[in-house]
């Protein structure tokens, strides 16, 4: 008899993908699109997506979507939550759009501790513009605007911004994953589901970081990308369970 | 004289590169020229196309609402463009990757087989460089000469084997282009 | 002499605001601008004295650029549409604190996000002084590569003869294409005249504030006036218009930046059927070139406006104008380019219906 091993989820648009081969949204949107199937919440589900490489997720993720301004994602979840506080809101942000220009209204969300979700995709690259330094960019990186290679002095050095939201008292659970491996992709989707159930529960902020490639702007094969993820990228950013608060009440 | 030209094709198949070396060479030709790409995540999306326009006198609009001349590496360029160049224009078609002939019967359509013949010189990346051989052999817009080196200026300093090579396929796609000419008289 | 360059509008606005002694960029990457921020990492790290910094938001750039002014520099940010409303807030401070600042704003199809086609929805953001506040910004308005490099030699030699802070305003299409360009020759910053307002620590003289808190409402309307009259004088001094076959013009055709390239395309596609049409061009859409409208012949009566929005510019004409006349419009907003074949028919069908 023949077992079903692999099947879309209703949750995810049957549409083909605009992202580059190799590419790490098109993964963790069906994560999020699986974790809300399995819990049974894509009819009180409200996603918002900013400017930024997935700010097309409402074309995949069938469920409510606002587009938000760059930087803007978690404000406006802000306002959908504490109007609607029964519903599961989620903000879809990569690394430029979290930890550069939207740096603020994060941290303050996570402040005041926001029954939301962020999924916080770190690519360390501006993908939509095409390729420049992210807050995240590691030293030594090249992009369009460190062509030298990221360097201390004159940029900084990439920014822990799930570390920095663990110290705000409102946040309750963050984790950082990949999206490089199975291993890694199984490990990001227990952590989504986490996440949501933990604001299901009204426990408060919630974000999980995922480490994703971006081969286009890396220059690099979706293959050497992925080892990329491990060698490097994992070394600065390390995977693992920032602050679970989730069990306390 | 005023002609504008598109170049269309795939991304990564060196489209604007082929586009910029014909801008450049006219402009060391002491003409006036405009160069203008598609941009942003339009390229990454797939398709790339650049309209160069090049005029003996000052040039209003550098967009093209008929180009006189197209140069298209890949059918979805053959098919978005056959429909708006002007009656009696030049079409230079890749022949190696669109196997249908243009619906418009008053083009005059030059097959240049360029990704076969950038195959026999043992590099992909002779494909533009082939056709922009026979786009100036064909037209007389501008020379496999002064675009030669025109190209030597753009990327000074490049390794002599990858310029052997431009030269190489320009040559080819040059002496291709008039070959059928003289085929089809 | 120097040659010409084949190079894309975002860059030669790079290269010649360094030639203008530009030593401070600061800037976020937003399409369809990124190779200017681009063009700049790198040519400022090739300076001994230039300093560039992606900033972590336009809001931050600008500011970045306030301190930089504020330290004598000459100093420029640049963006896109959605950019641009970010920086609004330093526009004001900008002006309120004499400040001169360059900024390139590159527009694209708005409002909220949009796209990244060519548009010129910002006529009025800009052209309103840009901020809040009763005040006006220098808004140049470049149509080709050549002017992409002198309008940016202008906008800071303005900037800094006026104290003022000034924007070039182009498009996605001015900032892509490219065109032969003759750069102006580099000028060393430091041989610029001494600006006597900055600071640079009270070292021998009395100290400076430099602010726009001014809580005394008769002291806001002082400095206010001022503004005024430092606007009427650039008025008098700055404000530049191109005018094209306007001799025999039966209809004037008001468009700036690309649209005036494709309604230049226009025109000369209606002469060749001997319809009698000109151009007239503002370069300087703040100022607006009011005179050059009061200077034209009595006998054109009909005014074409073209803008590549619903209609912004055309209240300026209107006003210039005063009632003379008859002002037609025709816009095409949020992105697509019009082709000039398109506003030649527009032109043709206006010119029959008029009985000219
Ligand atoms: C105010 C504003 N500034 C800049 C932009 C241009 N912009 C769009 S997305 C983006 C950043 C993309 O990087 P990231 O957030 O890391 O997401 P990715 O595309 O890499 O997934 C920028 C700068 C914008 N849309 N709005």
């Amino acid at each position: 008899m023949a077992k079903l091993v692999f099947k879309r989820p209703k949750t995810l648009k049957q549409v083909i993908s605009h992202y580059c081969p190799g590419c790490g949204h098109g993964i963790i949107h069906r994560l999020i699109a699986e974790v809300i199937e399995d819990l049974d919440i894509g009819e009180k589900t409200i996603g918002v997506p900013p400017a930024g490489c997935a700010v097309l997720a409402y074309n995949y993720i069938d469920v409510d979507m606002a587009e938000a301004a760059h930087g803007r994602a978690t404000a406006v979840a802000t306002g959908i939550k504490r109007i609607l506080p029964d519903r599961i809101v989620f903000a879809y942000q990569g690394d430029g759009d979290m930890a550069a220009i939207g740096t603020a209204e994060t941290i303050h969300a996570a402040n005041r501790g926001e029954n939301i979700t962020c999924i916080f995709v770190n690519n360390g690259v501006y993908g939509m513009t095409g390729g420049q330094m992210a807050p995240t960019t590691i030293l030594g990186q090249l992009s369009t605007t460190t062509p030298g290679g990221r360097d201390m002095a004159r940029d900084g050095g990439p920014l822990d911004l799930s570390e920095m939201l663990a110290l705000t008292s409102g946040s309750v659970y963050i984790e950082r994953t990949a999206v490089n491996s199975p291993k890694n992709v199984r490990r990001t989707k227990k952590a989504i589901a986490k996440a949501f159930k933990s604001q299901m529960a009204n426990r408060g902020f919630s974000l999980v970081e995922i480490l994703s490639p971006c081969p286009t702007n890396w220059k690099m094969s979706p293959v050497d990308s992925h080892r990329w993820i491990d060698k490097v990228a994992a070394s600065v950013f390390p995977l693992r369970v920032i602050k679970d608060k989730t069990e306390e009440s | 004289m005023l002609k504008k030209t598109v170049f269309a094709g795939f991304g990564g198949q060196g489209v604007l590169m082929m586009g910029y070396v014909l801008a450049f060479s006219a402009m060391r030709d002491g003409l006036q020229v405009t160069y203008l790409p598609s941009y942003g995540a339009e390229v990454r999306g797939g398709t790339a196309n650049c309209t160069v326009v090049v005029s003996d006198e000052e040039i209003a609009s550098p967009v093209s609402s008929s180009p006189d001349f197209a140069v298209v590496l890949n059918r979805p360029s053959m098919m978005k463009y056959q429909g708006v160049m002007t009656s009696g224009g030049i079409m230079i078609l890749n022949s190696s990757l669109v196997d249908v002939d243009p619906s418009r019967k008053d083009l005059d359509v030059v097959k240049v087989p360029a990704n076969d013949i950038a195959a026999e010189l043992g590099s992909d990346r002779t494909l533009n460089m082939i056709m922009l051989g026979a786009f100036v052999a064909k037209t007389g817009i501008s020379s496999v000469d002064s675009v030669m080196n025109g190209l030597g200026e753009i990327v000074k300093g490049k390794n002599a084997r990858i310029m052997e090579l431009n030269r190489k396929g320009l040559e080819r796609g040059a002496a291709y282009a008039l070959r059928e000419q003289k085929v089809s008289r | 002499m120097s040659e010409k360059v084949l190079m894309r509008g975002t860059h030669v606005v790079a290269e010649a605001a360094v030639r203008a002694g530009c030593r401070f960029y600061a800037g976020y990457p937003i399409t369809p601008q990124n190779e200017l921020p681009e063009y700049m990492s790198d040519a400022m790290a090739r300076l001994e004295d230039g300093t560039f910094i992606q900033a972590e938001s336009e809001l931050a750039a600008i500011n970045m650029v306030i301190g930089a002014s504020i330290a004598g520099a000459r100093a420029m940010t640049s963006s896109s549409s959605p950019g641009i409303s970010l920086k609004q807030e330093g526009f004001s401070f900008l002006a309120a604190q004499e400040l001169p600042a360059v900024i390139v704003n590159i527009m694209r199809g708005s409002p909220g996000l949009g796209n990244i086609a060519p548009s010129q929805g910002d006529y009025f953001q800009a052209t309103r002084g840009g901020g809040h506040g009763d005040y006006r910004s220098i808004v140049l308005a470049p149509a080709s590569g050549q002017e992409m490099a002198d309008l940016t030699r202008k906008a800071f030699d303005y900037a800094d003869r006026y104290r003022i802070p000034v924007m070039i305003l182009a498009d996605g299409m001015m900032g892509q294409m490219m065109e032969p360009v003759l750069l102006p020759e580099s000028i060393d910053p430091r041989k610029l005249p001494p600006k006597p307002w900055i600071l640079n620590g009270a070292k021998g003289r009395p100290s400076r504030v430099i602010k726009s808190l001014l809580l005394d409402p008769s002291v806001e309307e002082a400095h206010n006036w001022k503004l005024v009259r430092k606007h009427e004088m650039i008025g008098r001094e700055i404000s530049d218009a191109e005018t094209d076959l306007m001799d025999d013009a039966r209809i004037a055709v008001i468009a700036y930046g690309t649209a005036a390239r494709i309604a230049k395309g226009a025109i000369k596609r209606v002469r060749e059927t001997g319809l009698k049409v000109g151009l007239l061009r503002p370069v300087t859409l703040w100022p607006f070139p009011e005179k050059v409208f009061r200077g034209l012949d009595e006998s054109v009566e009909n005014f074409l406006v073209f803008e590549m929005s619903t209609g912004q510019m055309l209240e300026d004409v209107k006003l210039s104008l005063a009632g003379r006349g008859e002002v037609h419009f025709y816009g095409r907003p949020g992105g697509p380019i019009p082709t000039p074949d398109e506003v030649a028919k527009v032109i043709s069908r206006l010119y029959h219906r008029q009985k000219l």
